[in-house]
């Protein structure tokens, strides 16, 4: 029962994500906006249509988008979505698992933008991998750091708790919600790192690489985008919100925080201009730093 | 908040906020960051204070003074030689930005690792204290030598200055007012040199490259 409600909220709430993050958007630019769900439908209008592909394409360019989303909702088994809802898969070390999970994803979408001989698709996929590259250390130095601090190499353990490792290591924890803050949004190619409204090729990093998609490929790929802005938010959200409460406390707790991520996330897309590209990777670098930061002020107190 | 976090909290802000102005281009910035930093570092003595029960006369003190000299004093002096000098921001550092940000996040690795084996004459307040000290002195040390903007380079001696502030502390109960009042008046000596040089260098070669001071001519 807590399985299947776990697993219609990481199906159903991502594309709300979106809706809200675009709402912000608009109203700080004095628009109106599309409707919150407007998500849900364009992926319906999607689905119900077919897919072009290109005669130079392969099997690999239709694999692509079911592979890399296949990849995003294991990932989402992994994750602890609250207090009440357990990950339905937890095993030590599943933490690595997760990260390299989102590492296929990107894999499958970057060879599909390769499989396809667009050269633009190629540079976007050329940058992708070059700034994710840059964002897993960030990452992974993060969950050492969460992994020491609570001892444990399992997201349910990890992510539970956090109440405790706030009280003991508040500083550290600061420095690796900012980290992965940054990595969840240049891993899901938002502002700063990449505008996912532009259309102009020399400038697109994950926009470049989905051009060629239509239809129920486009569709898997649109989708795949919101639920790992909401895999990373959420690790984000548990961190920030340690609060613990009663099942369905719990449960509204993390949503209010899905949404106050969601505003947080259009609040920054609004107020700060896209980076240039030879910045970016010093602003990952900069996260890396932090989280390396955080692991050297939470081993002090765990060797003490 | 306890104490404890609360001083952790003030201790890694001074760290992050010295981190960031290794990676920051704009020598406004820079200056900004070095002030936060001071007015994080200045509420250290009152947190050591609110930890054994009383604030000192002395505390607040060290607290006024650190609070006028560094996070207001220096910093309006600082902006205002950049002012005249005209030059918003560091142009040719001699060791990039992002290649400094991973050095000093070596350095900082480094201040951990060493803080842990110092001998010392009695247990630091936190344990987060003296690795932060050292963090402070090495980055100072580190935007003092690879940056070539001569605001820049006070900014970093700032910084180091910070740090030694912070071993300072160590021996606050031990030897009151004498080492805190020699650290502010050698900073301020400092600025005060260096925002001559900066002026004259300014005038002579209409810009504070100090790299021209490298060789001598007669």
């Amino acid at each position: 029962m807590r399985i299947a409600l776990h697993v219609l909220l990481f199906l159903a709430f991502p594309p709300l994500l979106q809706g809200i993050i675009n709402r912000v958007k608009a109203r700080f630019a004095g628009r109106r906006g599309p409707p919150v769900l407007q998500l849900y439908f364009d992926l319906w209008k999607l689905l119900r249509k077919s897919a072009v592909y290109s005669n130079t394409t392969t099997w690999i360019f239709r694999a692509g988008p079911p592979v890399g989303l296949a990849a995003l909702l294991v990932a989402a088994l992994l994750l602890p979505l609250g207090g009440g809802l357990p990950a339905p898969m937890a095993f030590p070390g599943d933490v690595v698992l997760f990260a390299y999970l989102l590492g296929a994803s990107r894999f499958a979408t970057v060879l599909a933008a390769l499989d396809t001989g667009s050269s633009f698709e190629g540079m976007g996929a050329s940058r992708e991998v070059t700034f994710s590259a840059l964002a897993e250390p960030a990452l992974f130095l993060s969950i050492a750091a969460l992994a020491l601090a609570r001892g444990s190499i399992s997201w349910t353990s990890v992510l539970s708790g956090q109440m405790q490792v706030w009280h003991l290591f508040g500083p550290a924890l600061v420095m690796l919600i900012a980290a992965l803050l940054l990595v969840a949004l240049a891993e899901n190619s938002r502002i700063p790192f990449d505008d996912p409204n532009t259309h102009l090729e020399l400038t697109m990093v994950h926009e470049v690489m989905v051009l060629d998609h239509s239809g129920p490929d486009l569709a898997l790929i649109l989708y795949g985008a919101s639920l790992k802005l909401f895999l990373l938010g959420a690790i984000v959200v548990r961190l920030a919100f340690p609060f613990e409460a009663s099942f369905a406390g719990h449960l509204l707790l993390f949503l209010a925080g899905m949404v106050v991520f969601a505003v947080v996330v259009g609040i920054v897309e609004s107020t700060f201009a896209r980076l240039r590209m030879n910045r970016i990777p010093q602003i990952l670098i900069a996260a890396s730093v932090f989280a390396a930061l955080a692991v050297a002020v939470i081993l002090i107190r765990v060797n003490a | 908040m306890t104490p404890t976090v609360s001083l952790d909290l003030a201790l890694v802000i001074a760290l992050v906020l010295c981190i960031a102005s290794l990676g920051t281009s704009r020598i406004g910035a820079a200056i900004r960051y070095f002030s936060l930093q001071a007015a994080a570092i200045a509420l250290v003595p009152l947190l050591l204070g609110t930890r054994s029960g009383e604030i000192s006369v002395h505390a607040w003190i060290l607290f006024a003074a650190t609070v006028g000299l560094k996070v207001i004093g220096v910093p309006y002096l600082l902006n205002r030689s950049v002012r005249e000098a005209a030059v918003r921001s560091e142009m040719e550092p001699l060791i990039g930005f992002g290649s400094s940000l991973l050095l000093g996040g070596a350095l900082v690795a480094l201040s951990f690792a060493l803080a842990h084996r110092l001998p010392l004459p009695q247990k630091p307040p936190s344990d987060l204290l003296i690795p932060v000290a050292f963090s402070l002195v090495m980055i100072g040390l580190l935007l003092i030598v690879s940056r070539s903007t001569a605001v820049t380079q006070v900014v970093g001696y700032l910084v180091m200055e910070n740090g030694i502030f912070l071993f300072g502390l160590l021996l606050i109960d031990v030897l009151p007012y004498l080492i805190e009042l020699g650290v502010l008046l050698d900073l301020f000596v400092g600025v005060f040199v260096m925002g001559i040089v900066i002026f004259h260098i300014n005038r002579e070669f209409d810009h504070i490259d100090s790299h021209q001071l490298d060789s001598l001519k007669d």
